[in-house]
This record gives structure tokens, C-alpha cells and sequence, in this order.
């Protein structure tokens, strides 16, 4: 069993329906999408949270990389710099999810990888520049 | 109760009993003012956040041949400095911009790189790039220069804030339906976050709220390093609102500090963009209250629970100079994670690292035991509660 959370980039005349039709159906996967945007440069991007088997979980991204869509895994998109971070707490009521929370007693700023959505809201309320994207 | 000089006999002896400003509240609250005063030699505060009125003055000596910059124009990777001064002089603020920052062309702008961001890359013992062009005179004929420079080979490079340390501040929040992007980060429309900046019961001079032993010349940790205050800071203000304990309940009083830049750290100076707004300088600093007598100590002792900041709309009253009351939280409210404004639960954000800032109250605590920070006796008072002076509006007149 595997849970994943992927952020995939792909042309905008790609639907995206059918693909995702095909990894719960033909892989078998769980699938939750997280987000779907549309950059201003016209490319497509979906977040998913993919669970299932390891094996199912691996053919079904060497399937998306067949289709010239790129796939990184979401825990390498945002990334906090804790040599900039100074734990002020700005970024905490930006974050829509608990990625970003800060402890009520101590002021200490966490951030949690696993509830980051990579929507990259916090880039920008940062004004130490801490939090970073790695596309 | 006990004298400075008194202290500093006890820190040369290994003897003083140094609390921080939490700590104190602590023993305060088992022990009572009374005793703790009695066993309390000093109490370190602490804060690190944006200050934008920070800046350093600098003076690299001269090449040859020789040139002045005063009346000339020079940049430090290409942000300019202010070159008003003597040949080999110069100063720079946090907020300068390269001149060819878009700054909010592009609304909002990022602000990649300011003032703040080079005072941190000289501190980090970077190379800059400095390039620089004058008119020329008779004994300083050089035009133009272009150099790497770097913070061990100037001669001096001191850090000098006309305004840090504000005593209490605003909590901002926006009633208006867009978001908006200011100097206390990016606030969400209809009150959808609220942005203090304060380290509350940390906060230096939340601590010594009238000034008993804070004044000009008192030596803080500055930076990473040591510093001292200079002078009050600008826009100090004593015509405000205090509460029963004699605690201002709304921005008041501020110090200007100047230190040793070449003995500080980019861990305790760091350079801040502000999306919308401009760049920064977040600025580390603590500061030591020798417990005089009972009332310092209860002054300091005072906590989250006793301290409140006003809740400002920077939507349209900040900008706008009205003045509208939203009603005040207090720190241990704002800590919290939300208060309550007009009967919305509003989630809060803070800019001043209260982390940061009990580390700094931890660093000085240690310093002062270890023997290696002494108290200075102040120089001058600042003008207190009570003084009269205020911080007044710009009077416009016809030119
Ligand atoms: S806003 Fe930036 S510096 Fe402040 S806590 Fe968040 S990540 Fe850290
Ligand atoms: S990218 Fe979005 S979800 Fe992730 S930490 Fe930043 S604001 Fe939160």
C-alpha cells in the first residue's frame, strides 16, 4: 500500500477527466484531487493524493510520464527554509490547510509537508522568503 | 533596593540572578513582587522583527586616486545609498529599492531585494558589488569606481535605527472586500485575518512601560551583537491611552539604537519583502531591566493577560488618517490564534517572532552571567508619560 501526493503538469488540450477515470479504474488507485488550476501560461496543473498498490501506483505514473505529463511527487513542490524562517507566524492565516500552524503557548511556526496542498499562497506572505518552490 | 553599580559588581563575581521577562512572570505569580524583586537582579526582554526605520552608515576608505562620494551617487548591488556625507562616507536604508525594481507596477510587487536584504548579505560576510560616480574636484579627482567590497575591509560599518523597539502596536485587519497587501503582511478581505506585531510580555519596552531605568545609553543586545540606545526613537509618544497598570494601550514610545554591524549576525538581522509594500530589515534586539526597585519589578512582571493592542482597520481608517474604534485584544488572546472583532472570530497572524525573541532573552540572560555583559547606568531619561510630547500629524501649508 502506498498514499502518495503528486502534482502533475500537462498541456491544457489534455483533459484531464479520462486520465483520472483510468488511474481508478484500470490502476486501481484511490483519487483525490486536491487542486486543478490553470497557469497563466496555459498549462494545466492537478494536485492528487493517489493511494493503493505499490505496483499499480507505479504503472499508473509511467503511464502519465507516456502521456508527456510531468509528475513530481508534492513533498519535493514546497519546501520551508528554516535558515530564513523566524517563526513570526505570518504565513499561518494565509495557508488554507494546517500546513502552516503555530503553537498557542510557544509562537513556534510548524510546517507540515503532509497537509501542504502546494498551492503556493505562503511564497508571497513570507516576508522572510522561507517558504520556496521547487518546480 | 539595589543600585546598578551594584550589579555589575555581582555579574563580575559570577553573583547576579538574571531572570527572563517570562521567567519573571513566573516567580512573580509563586512568590509575589515583594520577594521576587528581593531575588531578582535583572530581567532580560528580547523581540526580533521587521523595523523598518533601520539602516547602517558606512565608511570604506579611499583608492586611489581618491574621489568623494558626497553629492555623488553610488549603489551596493545596486541598491543605492545616500551619499550626502564626507568623501568616503555613506548610508543606507532598509527600504531602498534598485532602480530598476518594478516596485508595485506589477501589483502587487515582490520586492526581492532592498535595503534590508544588503545589510543582511555585508553581515553574512558577503561579497558586494559597490559602483559609484562622482563629479570630481581638485583633491578628489576620481570619477568613476567599480569594486567587490566587502565588511572585514571597511572601516567602519554601524548599524544606526531611528526607530525600533515600538512600544505596543496595532493589530491590523481589513473590512474592505479585497484582499490588501501592507507593512503588516497581506490581510484577507472582510476581517478574514487580524496581524499583530508585538512580542507582548516580552517586549522590551512593555516592560519598563514609563522608563524607569530604559534611556539613552542603555547597552542591549543589538544584532546578534552589542548595542546601545541612542536616542528615543522617532515618532515616540507618551499622549496615548495607558491602562491601570500604567501600560500604553496603543503604539507609544520607540528607541533608536546603533551598533557595531561587523560584530552582528545575519541570524538576528534579515532582510524582508513585503508583497505590496517594500523591503525590510528584521531587527534582533533585547534588552537588560536591572530590578531597581518593587515597581520595575512589577512593571515587568506583568504578562499577555495584562497587556492589549488596538485592532486598526488598514483598509480604509489607517490609510485614510480616520480614527474608528474596532476595540483592543489582548496578547494572550492574539496568541491564541483568533480574537473576536465586531463579533466575528477573526484568525490572527503575527510579524514579530515571539521564538526569536525569547531566544534573545535567553542569549542576554547568559551573557549576563557569564560575566560578559555588564549594565550601563543611562546617560539621559527619555520623555515620559506625562512629558507632554507627542507625535504629531504632518501640518500641510500652501508653498
Ligand atoms: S511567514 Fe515565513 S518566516 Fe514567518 S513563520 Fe511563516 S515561513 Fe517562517
Ligand atoms: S503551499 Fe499552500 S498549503 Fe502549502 S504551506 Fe504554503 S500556503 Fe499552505
Amino acid at each position: 500500500m502506498i498514499s502518495r501526493r503528486i502534482v502533475l503538469h500537462f498541456p491544457i488540450d489534455l483533459v484531464s477527466d479520462p486520465i483520472i477515470s483510468r488511474l481508478v479504474k484500470k490502476y486501481d488507485l484511490e483519487c483525490n484531487i486536491l487542486k486543478a488550476d490553470i497557469t497563466p501560461r496555459q498549462i494545466g496543473i492537478l494536485v492528487l493524493g493517489l493511494k493503493g498498490e505499490n505496483s499499480n501506483y507505479k504503472d499508473a505514473i509511467e503511464y502519465l510520464k507516456s502521456l508527456n505529463i510531468s509528475v513530481q511527487l508534492l513533498s519535493q513542490d514546497v519546501t520551508r527554509d528554516d535558515d530564513r524562517c523566524i517563526e513570526c507566524g505570518a504565513c499561518v492565516t494565509i495557508c488554507p490547510t494546517d500546513a502552516l500552524t503555530r503553537d498557542p503557548l510557544t509562537g513556534a511556526v510548524s510546517f507540515d509537508k503532509e497537509s501542504c496542498i502546494g498551492c503556493e499562497l505562503c511564497i508571497v506572505a513570507c516576508p522572510m522568503r522561507a517558504m520556496k518552490v521547487c518546480f | 533596593m539595589r543600585t546598578i553599580a551594584e550589579i555589575n559588581d555581582k555579574i563580575k563575581k559570577g553573583k547576579a540572578v538574571v531572570f527572563t521577562a517570562e521567567e519573571l512572570i513566573e516567580l512573580v505569580e509563586e512568590e509575589g513582587v515583594s520577594k521576587s524583586a528581593e531575588k531578582v537582579d535583572v530581567v532580560t526582554t528580547g523581540t526580533m522583527g521587521p523595523m523598518c526605520s533601520s539602516g547602517a552608515y558606512f565608511n570604506i576608505g579611499q583608492g586611489k586616486p581618491k574621489m568623494k562620494l558626497g553629492g555623488g551617487k553610488a549603489t551596493l548591488n545596486d541598491v543605492p545609498v545616500y551619499t550626502a556625507f564626507a568623501a568616503a562616507d555613506f548610508f543606507l536604508g532598509s527600504n531602498a529599492l534598485p532602480d530598476n525594481d518594478p516596485r508595485n507596477k506589477i501589483y502587487p510587487g515582490r520586492f526581492a531585494y532592498g535595503g534590508g536584504h544588503v545589510i543582511e548579505d555585508l553581515v553574512a560576510g558577503k561579497d558586494l558589488k559597490f559602483i559609484a560616480s562622482a563629479y570630481g574636484t581638485d583633491c578628489y579627482p576620481r570619477r568613476e569606481l567599480s569594486t567587490l567590497i566587502n565588511i572585514r575591509d571597511m572601516n567602519q560599518a554601524i548599524l544606526f535605527n531611528p526607530r525600533n523597539l515600538y512600544q505596543n502596536y496595532n493589530v491590523a485587519v481589513n473590512r474592505t472586500d479585497r484582499v490588501i497587501y501592507t507593512y503588516m503582511g497581506i490581510l484577507k478581505p472582510n476581517l478574514g485575518n487580524a496581524s499583530y506585531s508585538s512580542a507582548g510580555q516580552l517586549s522590551p519596552l512593555l516592560k519598563d512601560p514609563s522608563y524607569r531605568t530604559i534611556g539613552i545609553g542603555t547597552r542591549v543586545f543589538l544584532g546578534g551583537g552589542v548595542g546601545y540606545i541612542a536616542w528615543w526613537g522617532t515618532q515616540h509618544n507618551t499622549m496615548v491611552e495607558f491602562d491601570q497598570n500604567g501600560i500604553p494601550t496603543e503604539p507609544a514610545g520607540t528607541a533608536a539604537l546603533i551598533g557595531d554591524l561587523k560584530q552582528m549576525s545575519p541570524e538576528w538581522l534579515k532582510g524582508a519583502s513585503f508583497t505590496g509594500y517594500g523591503a525590510s530589515l528584521a531587527v534582533g534586539v533585547g534588552v537588560p531591566i536591572p530590578i531597581l526597585n518593587e515597581e520595575i519589578c512589577f512593571n515587568a512582571s506583568l504578562s499577555n493577560e495584562d497587556i492589549s493592542a488596538p485592532i486598526v482597520d488598514y483598509g480604509s481608517d489607517y490609510p485614510q488618517a480616520w480614527s474608528r474604534d474596532l476595540g483592543s485584544a489582548t496578547y494572550a488572546e492574539l496568541m491564541s490564534g483568533t480574537i473576536r472583532v465586531r463579533d466575528k472570530e477573526v484568525p490572527t497572524s503575527s510579524l514579530s517572532s515571539y521564538p526569536r525573541a525569547r531566544r534573545i532573552a535567553g542569549i542576554l540572560k547568559e551573557w549576563i552571567e557569564e560575566g560578559k555583559f555588564y549594565l550601563t547606568e543611562r546617560v539621559a531619561e527619555f520623555p515620559g508619560p506625562g512629558s507632554g510630547y507627542d507625535c504629531r500629524p504632518l501640518k500641510e501649508r500652501p508653498i
